[in-house]
């Protein structure tokens, strides 16, 4: 109950922009899951995350808020620093690059099955899993 | 006219004596809401439900945990002498939320491998399902990184080692 004490906050503006809430204390992990109407609500969250526990350093709370598309994402572009992005043959590291796609290039999502690893075609016609994190979707 | 007066006084003594008798053979509202107490205490199912008695109606309030334990109390009430009926008011508590399935160490140690292959300079490892990070990362990029990371679920993180630029 102490982390639920000390996220009250966080929690507070969860109940009130996030659907699909769910909050729980497990082994000393407190875990926020939920899906947000925007990218600004999520934004918001992880700003008052930020600001109850500077830089995330302790370590007991693990916060998985996704933003809801109200339609589903077919274009994304490729946002990585500067570099650019592999497509792999299977969603891992471990898996061999079949594909390139260059940085800021927009790629067909053709799957979006796993949070992490999305299935794209580039521009090129080369098909392959990149890793989300550097995919923004496009409206 | 005296025949008349005669009649009613005699109505009004008998009225008065019936309602006498009544109330004798009546049990008291506190007394029913005793019994009742009384009653769903002795059953641990419905120990959590808390009755008002008025005129005879049981009001029962409180949170049950599901719809048999609910009638339960109410089939508890109603069985107690005096209870004409019963207002069940009970509501039923919501269902505890699932635990949180955390992946076996492996598994995570493979999905930090893709979370940090770009992250150069920074180490890590998996400890009884806890991520362990060391060395330096720029605020911008751990505020994206612990968003990646907490979508591995993992039992939370030991970052003692970790400065944040």
């Amino acid at each position: 109950m102490a982390l639920q004490d000390k996220y009250q906050e966080l929690i507070t503006a969860a109940t009130a922009g996030v659907s699909n809430l769910q909050v729980r204390e497990q082994e000393g992990v407190l875990y926020i899951d939920g899906e947000a109407p925007d990218g600004a609500t999520k934004d918001k969250l992880w700003a008052i995350y930020d600001k109850l526990d500077p830089n995330f350093l302790s370590g007991d709370l693990v916060m998985n808020i996704n933003v809801v598309a109200s339609a589903p994402v077919t274009k994304a572009k490729v946002t990585t620093e500067r570099s650019n992005l592999n497509i792999r043959k299977g969603p891992g590291t471990d898996q061999p690059v079949v594909g390139k796609a260059a940085h800021h290039e927009i790629v067909t999502v053709v799957s979006q099955s796993s949070d992490l690893w999305w299935l794209v075609r580039t521009e090129d016609g080369e098909e392959g899993y990149a890793y989300a994190q550097y995919l923004t979707p496009e409206s | 006219m005296k025949k008349l007066l005669t009649s009613v006084s005699l109505l009004a003594f008998l009225a008065i004596a019936i309602s006498f008798s009544a109330c004798k053979g009546k049990l008291k509202d506190a007394d029913i809401k005793t019994a009742v107490e009384a009653a769903l205490k002795a059953d641990p199912m419905a120990a959590g439900s808390m009755v008002e008695v008025k005129d005879g109606i049981a009001t029962l309030t409180g949170e049950c945990k599901d719809d048999m334990c609910k009638n339960l109390c109410a089939e508890i009430a109603g069985k107690i002498k005096g209870v004409k009926s019963v207002v069940n008011n009970c509501t039923i508590a919501p269902p505890p939320a699932a635990p949180v399935i955390n992946p076996e160490d492996e598994v995570l140690t493979k999905a930090l491998t893709d979370a940090l292959k770009d992250h150069s300079g920074m180490g890590f490892a998996v400890k009884d399902g806890k991520i362990v990070l060391t060395g330096e990362i720029a605020k911008a990029k751990w505020a994206m990184l612990k968003q990646t990371l907490d979508k591995l679920k993992s039992k939370g993180y030991d970052l003692t080692g970790l400065t944040i630029k």
